[in-house]
């Protein structure tokens, strides 16, 4: 009790309060501290209520519809990436295809034109070569005739050198010919 | 505050309401000058600080977002969604306790919040509104709350009586609770830091001694930071489980 007492002379002198008793239970100051309690909460709860708290849902919730706003705009870019990935790749396998295609129809058409050039190219060599054989035959006949005529000759002048008279050229040709078919 | 008395630690005299100044025909004591610095600190952060309504907050924008989305979702939490009609009254609790407290615990300060009777006042507020939108929107069912269900009717008027008596109880825990803790609170403060002082004062070898009552008041002001902070949350939360009460009866 003894601290209480030195706190009443305390408050009796800093606080004007001659009561005397603990200062939060000085009934004394209820009227004033209530009195500025009802003010001071009541305005705080009009400003928060109609100011502070509105303000402030305001913004969060201007943030998250700016944040969903930018989440579907990823989405959307996100699907037009993928869109315009499968695009390319179409095209991609549409080219393969066609290429493949191209290369097969250039390979048929060439492939084509090569056999009628050797078609045409074989022909044409059987037909000179079958002109060329013609050619050899004849010369091959033309070349035997003379071989007759050459020996007919070489004959008629060996005889007329060993015996001193010349037999006629149709004796030589035929006793060649005797001889060449025997 | 105890250095300047006769050397004898006074840890009431901080408790003290006298008037400061005169206002027209009004007297403002030191309860209502930082009364109205509540006011201000809270004007401040939730309607000066949010009014450039920026997408990438400032520091105390983001300081009043915090302090919206940690009421809102404590109301949420305990009212249900319901509750959400009580939420600027939670909120204005909420930030009338939190910032008496905090401001209580600069040096030379006031604490609104060491009255008993401004606390028994935010609770008698809570309370009247519980009583008065329980009968408006249930009626007479409002009453089922002092009735458990799935009980024999034999412990039924007992355990009427007490579901009585504790709600009768719920301003008075309500009002105590932040009352005691902020008056023990500086009490405490106050007299290790009055010790502080008296070894100093002694001017022999007890001077070496004075900086363990100054460590200890150092760790006192961290624990009643945290208390300060506390208060205002168990407030805000004891608020909405007796508005969920008003709004569901039904045990």
């Amino acid at each position: 009790m003894a601290s209480t007492e030195q706190t009443n002379s305390e408050v009796g002198h800093d606080g004007g309060h001659a009561s005397g008793v603990f200062p939060p239970f000085d009934p004394s100051t209820f009227g004033s501290q209530l009195l500025w309690l009802a003010i001071i909460f009541g305005a705080l709860y009009v400003l928060m209520s109609k100011i502070g708290l509105p303000q402030v849902e305001g913004i969060l919730s201007a943030r998250k519809a700016a944040h969903e706003g930018d989440l579907a705009e990823a989405a959307r870019l996100r699907a037009e990436t993928e869109a315009a990935i499968a695009a390319f790749d179409k095209a991609l396998a549409d080219a393969h295809a066609h290429a493949e295609e191209i290369g097969a129809s250039t390979r048929d058409k060439l492939n084509a034109e090569i056999m009628a050039k050797r078609k045409a190219f074989d022909a044409e060599i059987s037909a000179n070569l079958d002109a060329e054989e013609h050619t050899i035959a004849e010369a091959k006949a033309k070349a035997m005739k003379n071989v007759g005529e050459i020996a007919a000759e070489s004959t008629i002048s060996i005889i007329q050198h060993l015996t001193g008279a010349a037999p006629s050229a149709a004796e030589a040709s035929a006793a060649v010919a005797h001889v060449a078919n025997a | 505050m105890a250095a300047e008395g006769e050397g004898a630690i006074d840890p009431i005299h901080q408790f003290v309401i006298e008037p400061v100044f005169h206002f027209g025909g009004l007297t403002v004591t030191n309860s209502a000058a930082f009364m109205i610095a509540i006011l201000v600190v809270a004007s401040l952060v939730m309607i000066v600080g949010t009014s450039q309504k920026a997408l990438v907050p400032s520091r105390i924008q983001s300081l009043g977002e915090l302090a919206y989305e940690f009421v809102a979702n404590t109301v949420r939490g305990s009212a249900g969604h319901e509750g959400m009609r009580f939420f600027p009254l939670v909120f204005s609790l909420f930030m009338f306790v939190l910032i008496a407290n905090l401001i209580g615990l600069i040096p030379y300060t006031f604490s609104v919040t060491s009255h008993i009777i401004v606390t028994f006042a935010l609770a008698a507020l809570v309370i009247l509104t519980v009583i008065i939108y329980g009968f408006y929107k249930n009626g007479l069912h409002f009453l089922n709350l002092f009735v458990p269900s799935g009980v024999s009717p034999i412990l039924l008027p007992l355990l009427v009586m007490i579901e009585v008596i504790s709600f009768i109880s719920r301003p008075i825990s309500l009002s105590v609770r932040l009352f005691a803790n902020m008056l023990a609170g500086h009490i405490t403060l106050n007299v290790f830091g009055g010790f502080v002082a008296m070894l100093l004062a002694t001017g022999t070898w007890a001077v070496i001694l004075s900086p363990l009552p100054f460590a200890m008041a150092v760790a006192l002001s961290a624990l009643e930071l945290l208390v300060a902070f506390l208060q205002a949350y168990v407030f805000a939360i004891l608020t909405c489980v007796y508005l969920n009460d008003a709004i569901h009866p039904g045990h």
